[in-house]
């Protein structure tokens, strides 16, 4: 693949912020995006904008066939069973949340075990922090390893038999870390729970397979995939939502409405409350259909590269910090540092002056920040439009910054 | 956006806070502890305030965060010795203008706070600048 020419695509790229041309290194928190997508969401409000599953005229039906293909086409996508499984949602968080709160609720007790690691998403943890409140089960953390990866043996350390939800991040968002998810999800069902994966910052960059994976649950965000925000697919094992109580109730999963009692329709819709996300839907649509033409593997490759490319240039700075794993292979195209004293909100305004983008703060993981012992670090991450280039520009701010300050410490 | 812009946001006298923060620690038995951090970044203040007879005799701060936030704490833990409570929750609201880029009454002589005008121009950061003042008007308010 080409991230030069793919950089053509997108249209937010091409402009100066502060004088400099743009270098966009936040796609961790939201990825840009491109024409393709921009198009698919107008074209849909243009000629196709009904509400879905109602009524009987041709915008409705066309409508409901975009919105269903759009199901489709992310069923493909990380190859779940059936459209059954795949249920739209705002986004990874209330994915995490409704199986906290529906499956969580009917099948964790007093004395049960939820396990989670040091490194999850806040998204990823307090979800369960309030399940274990609510039922009197036991949070537990499998630790880390000192270069941020996660043993098995320590999963199998964790994991017992009082054990029923085990819930892992795919890609660590701040240290890029790959977890070994089908090996977890094995000593998980060993000891009799389900396995919950936050792939928020997988789905857009490695390859998802849901059924070789074999996880229960899976949760990921449109807009960290060139998708718009506002959209979310929760995957789910068949059998476990059937059995599952929605969370949200009216409009779109309704099926019989008495004074007293009411039904739901079946999957996937009774989890999809209120008017669905359908623009949004469609966005994600023509999302995977852009990263699908490009490959995700091409995709991966290109940011095992970057990353690899970012931690040797990186590495030249003196008293620059790289947190995570530390081969370009080992890592999804996150590099998170701290530059000597210079404070990570110091670091980033300095960027932000060269026109760099990148963010700073502790990037929703405090119990990691803990772990690393820093309140805050400053993170580049990368995605298919950035380049070699891209990370020369950051070298060299990085260098200013440096500069900078340095008759300050 | 040019290093001259930087140098209105990273003026020398901030920096100089910054390295060597006034009145940084914690008063023991003091009138008034507020924690406070900002929930985006991670910064966060202790603050300790002394207050007797409805004046400011004595503050302490202690924290984490980036130079923006600790100086403007060091500076505002300055000008609040001595005040009474009102006129330091007054010197917090011309703080608040400041950050705004509202005119605030030219009689007043804010000595080094002046330097964190610059910061106005800087959206991303006025909640670094104003964490502090909000954790001190949060004190004195109890204190009135």
């Amino acid at each position: 693949m080409n991230a030069k020419e793919l950089k053509k695509y997108f249209p937010i790229l091409d402009q100066e912020v502060n004088g400099h041309p743009l270098v966009y290194l936040d796609s961790a928190a939201t990825s840009q995006k491109p024409l393709q997508v921009i198009e698919a969401i107008s074209d849909y409000y243009r000629t196709s904008n009904a509400n879905v599953h109602r009524g009987v005229h041709t915008l409705g039906n066309r409508a409901t066939d975009l919105y269903e293909g759009a199901r489709d086409k992310v069923r493909r996508f990380i190859n779940a069973g059936s459209t059954k499984e795949i249920i739209f949602l705002r986004g990874t968080t209330t994915a995490l949340n409704l199986v906290a709160e529906s499956y969580g609720r009917a099948n964790v007790g007093e004395g049960d075990e939820i396990v989670i690691t040091y490194m999850e998403h806040h998204s990823n943890i307090i979800p369960w922090q309030q399940l274990a409140k609510y039922t009197g089960a036991t949070l537990k953390y499998i630790p880390m390893q000192e270069d941020g990866t996660i043993s098995l043996e320590d999963v199998r350390a964790t994991v017992t038999s009082n054990t029923k939800i085990v819930s892992v991040m795919m890609v660590s968002n701040v240290l890029g870390t790959i977890n070994p998810i089908a090996d977890i999800t094995k000593i998980a069902h060993e000891h009799g729970a389900v396995m919950v994966v936050d792939a928020a910052q997988a789905a857009p960059h490695i390859h998802i397979d849901v059924q070789k994976l074999n996880c229960d649950f899976l949760a990921f965000s449109g807009h960290k995939m060139c998708g718009p925000t506002g959209i979310g697919v929760l995957y789910g094992k068949e059998q476990l939502l059937d059995n599952m109580e929605p969370i949200e109730f009216g409009g779109e999963m309704i099926d019989f409405v008495g004074l007293y009692e009411s039904t739901w329709k079946e999957l996937p819709w009774k989890f999809e409350g209120g008017t669905p996300i359908i623009a949004g839907a469609i966005g994600l649509g023509a999302a995977i259909d852009f990263l699908n033409e490009i490959g995700i593997d091409a995709i991966e490759q290109h940011e095992h590269k970057l990353a690899s490319y970012a931690l040797s240039t990186l590495t030249e700075i003196s008293d620059l910090t790289i947190f995570g794993p530390k081969s370009g292979q080992d890592r999804a195209g996150v590099v998170t540092f701290n530059l000597g004293d210079v404070h990570p909100h110091d670091v980033a305004t300095v960027l932000d002056a060269e026109g760099i983008a990148v963010r700073a703060g502790h990037h929703c993981a405090q119990p990691l920040m803990k772990w690393c012992e820093v309140s805050s670090t400053a993170r580049a991450s990368f995605y298919l439009y950035n380049t070699e280039e891209d990370i020369d520009r950051l070298a060299a701010g990085l260098l200013k910054t440096k500069e900078y300050f340095s008759d300050v410490f | 956006m040019s290093f001259n812009n930087l140098d209105q946001l990273y003026r020398q006298v901030i920096m100089d806070h910054y390295k060597n923060p006034r009145n940084k620690g914690s008063i023991e038995d003091g009138s008034v502890t507020v924690d406070m951090n900002n929930p985006t970044c991670g910064d966060r203040i202790h603050l300790t305030i002394n207050v007797e007879d409805g004046i400011v005799t004595d503050a302490k701060f202690d924290g984490e965060g980036c130079s923006i936030s600790m100086s403007s704490a060091s500076m505002m833990t300055q000008a609040i010795k001595g005040k009474e409570i009102d006129e330091a929750l007054r010197l917090a609201n011309v703080f608040s203008d400041m950050m705004l880029g509202k005119d605030y009454p030219e009689d007043l002589d804010l000595g080094d706070i002046e330097a964190l005008q610059g910061v106005a121009k800087f959206p991303a950061r006025i909640k670094c600048a104003t964490l502090s003042w909000k954790a001190m008007e949060k004190g004195l308010q109890q204190e009135k």
